[in-house]
């Protein structure tokens, strides 16, 4: 018997870990994209060193063509593998939109059942910096798709586990990074098979008064608000959902019906973004218990304006505490 | 129609040729006139002119090989060998056919047959057929695996969409054994080759991507025959892609039910004067290869498995309302209610 230990990682790095890992247990894991093979070893570093350990075969440089990534990911698929297709900004994931929501999140049922895609698409939100074409969140897109689950880890250690358990899930799944996480922390991951399962809330902070539902990007902005709250005397209970299919609204709920009101913070645009289907939920099954209407924040609508204008379309630490202190002093 | 004794395929094979076109324009013809009468209320594409191609690529496929194929895929499921019963049961919406009765004519898939996927979106097939032939590729690497093949289907219209080019770019550049199958029927829906294409040569055009290609007289099963067979050898053997534009022209409508009459009546009647399933069935006597009285009784066979086919999925039963939540995930806890 091997004992596991933790090492001190990036979310870089854990996600690297688990791509090696997988690959290492699996020959039908097979990992597909631009520049991800050594020396480049992906743009954001993700696959170093795994076509050298694993063979260039299995870790496959591609075109810059992303319908056909995601086409030879579904027909590999089909074939019996395991494939892992990077999509090097999630802007670029419009050009593939037929091969994922009319193909991989649809052959399950329209082969009755006898094909599924165990596929997993691994795509990364830029920041502005960028621009607006590298830098939009549109999980919302995908959360609106029957047939393919979202994953947006906040943490390392989820980073690996959820990329696990989405590369192991025999249903498409998508799996989003943010670059601004990419580098930002350094926690113990375990080593070896780590999985977190797709469909479970992290209680991130115990609390009280208030109830913050967030994923992604928006974590730590979340979690540095809910700590100055807690010096101003507040409680905020602070969800990860780490995955938006399947939604843990049993956590949720139970947790909204505690604190009796609710601040769900995305980067996705607030107008029919993930929070309204979250919001309207908690309001269909806890109207009569809520002390206040749910807030949402999310990133203005509008196209992503460029860093260096000094515009912030995002919901920032100050916002999701002002809106907790309103919430809290009703 | 050539013969050449030392590439013929052997008279048990020809005669499945004969009875997959049978089978293709007699079944083709009973879902039309169903779907008119309301009894199959499906939007259904004619594949008449293409029973020649489809019962040649069905010859030459192996039983390991595996196909993409299109929305207009009678052709195809039926000489990959898919129960006729499972199709035409699919096409009423019976929980009897191929997908349970949820996906219908455009969406055939039947594992068994390795008839893996038909999309309703020109040209998407591809992308996914080339997926198919590196999962090929990778496990015929493997000491004494055997070689499969894919074939994927697509009509001229598709040589215009981004997926086509991306797909012949990566199956040349990666060297997949993949044969694609150009069905030109000349017409893009309702638009003629000519007017939507500066360059009309299909075959010649595919040669840019460093890869090889043929046209053949898609009216002539038996050269189309040798062309795919050879393709799809060559493809098991490493050889890598070959692209294979089969000319032929569209005897009906774009659908069951759409008005052809833009369609050039010269042209037509040219077309239908070398109509595959008459041509084919005259050249089998001529040649020698088959009888008369054997032909017949292949035809009465074929008539027959039409009427028990329609006889059959009119009869099954739809699905239960609950079985809506179905395979859209491997697990439906989450789904129901969503």
């Amino acid at each position: 018997m091997s004992v596991l230990a933790d090492t001190e990682m990036t979310m870089v790095l854990a996600m690297n870990s688990a791509l090696d890992m997988a690959l290492a247990s699996d020959p039908k894991v097979l990992l597909l994209g631009e520049d991800i093979a050594d020396p480049s070893g992906g743009v954001f570093k993700v696959t170093k060193g795994l076509s050298t350990t694993h063979g260039a075969a299995r870790v496959r440089d591609t075109p810059i063509a992303e319908q056909s990534i995601l086409g030879a990911a579904i027909g590999a698929a089909l074939a019996g593998y395991r494939p892992v297709a990077e999509v090097m900004f999630f802007d670029f994931l419009t050009v593939a939109m037929d091969q994922i929501v009319n193909h991989a999140a649809k052959f399950r049922y329209l082969s009755g059942g006898q094909h599924p895609v165990p596929l997993t698409v691994r795509t990364v939100v830029g920041n502005s910096r960028f621009g607006a074409q590298h830098s939009q969140s549109l999980e919302a897109w995908f959360m609106h798709t029957p047939g393919i689950k979202v994953a947006f880890p906040s943490t390392p250690s989820d980073a690996k586990g959820l990329l696990a358990s989405c590369i192991f899930d025999d249903d498409p799944c998508l799996f989003i990074e943010h670059v601004a996480l990419h580098y930002s922390q350094k926690e113990p991951v375990p080593d070896g098979d780590h999985r977190v399962p797709l469909g479970q809330a992290a209680i991130r902070r115990a609390g009280d008064d208030v109830t913050v539902i967030s994923y992604g990007a928006q974590m730590p902005g979340v979690l540095a608000a809910a700590e100055t709250l807690a010096g101003e005397g507040i409680s905020a209970e602070v969800i990860d959902l780490r995955t938006l299919v399947p939604l843990d609204f049993p956590t949720v709920l139970a947790s909204v019906a505690r604190t009796r009101r609710a601040v769900v913070v995305h980067g996705a645009t607030r107008f029919a973004g993930p929070g309204a289907e979250i919001a309207a939920t908690i309001t269909e099954e806890l109207f009569e218990d809520l002390a206040q209407p749910v807030v949402r924040l999310g990133a203005r609508y509008v196209p992503t304006p460029f860093l260096a204008s000094g515009l912030e379309p995002l919901p920032v630490a100050d916002d999701v505490v002002a809106a907790v202190r309103r919430l809290a002093g009703s | 129609m050539t013969d050449t004794p030392s590439s013929t395929p052997p008279p048990a094979v020809l005669e499945r040729m004969y009875e997959v076109m049978r089978t293709v324009t007699v079944a083709d013809e009973r879902a039309r006139a169903e779907a008119k009468a309301g009894r199959m209320p499906a939007a259904f594409y004619p594949v008449r002119g293409l029973e020649g191609v489809c019962a040649a690529l069905g010859a030459a496929l192996s039983a390991e090989d595996q196909l993409v194929s299109t929305y207009r895929n009678l052709g195809d499921t039926v000489a990959k060998g898919v129960p006729l019963r499972g199709i035409i049961a699919e096409l009423h919406g019976r929980v009897s056919g191929t997908s349970k009765g949820k996906a219908g004519t455009m969406h055939m898939h039947h594992d068994p047959s390795g008839l893996m996927a038909t999309t309703g979106i020109v040209g998407s097939g591809l992308p996914i057929a080339a997926g198919l032939a590196l999962g090929a590729q990778l496990d015929g690497a493997q000491p004494g695996a055997p070689r499969r093949a894919v074939a994927v289907t697509f009509g001229d219209g598709a040589t215009s969409i981004g997926a086509y080019h991306e797909a012949m770019n990566l199956a040349a550049l990666w060297r997949l054994p993949l044969v694609f199958v150009c069905q030109n029927n000349g017409w893009a829906e309702h638009t003629p080759l000519a007017a939507y294409a500066p360059s009309t040569d299909l075959a010649a055009r595919a040669t840019a991507y460093n890869m090889t290609a043929r046209a053949v007289d898609g009216f002539d099963p038996m050269e189309t025959w040798r062309v795919l067979a050879d393709a799809l050898d060559r493809a098991r053997n490493g050889e890598g892609p070959t692209f294979v534009e089969c000319r032929t022209y569209r005897l009906v409508g774009h659908t069951s039910s759409a008005d052809y009459s833009y369609m050039p009546k010269a042209a037509l009647e040219a077309a239908l004067a070398r109509d595959p399933g008459p041509t084919f069935r005259a050249w089998l006597v001529s040649s020698g290869h088959l009888t008369e009285s054997r032909l017949d009784e292949i035809d009465k066979a074929v008539d027959a498995e039409v009427d028990d086919a329609f006889e059959f999925a009119q009869s099954e039963p739809k699905p239960e309302p609950g079985d809506i939540y179905d395979d859209v995930f491997a697990d439906r806890t989450w789904v129901e209610g969503r």
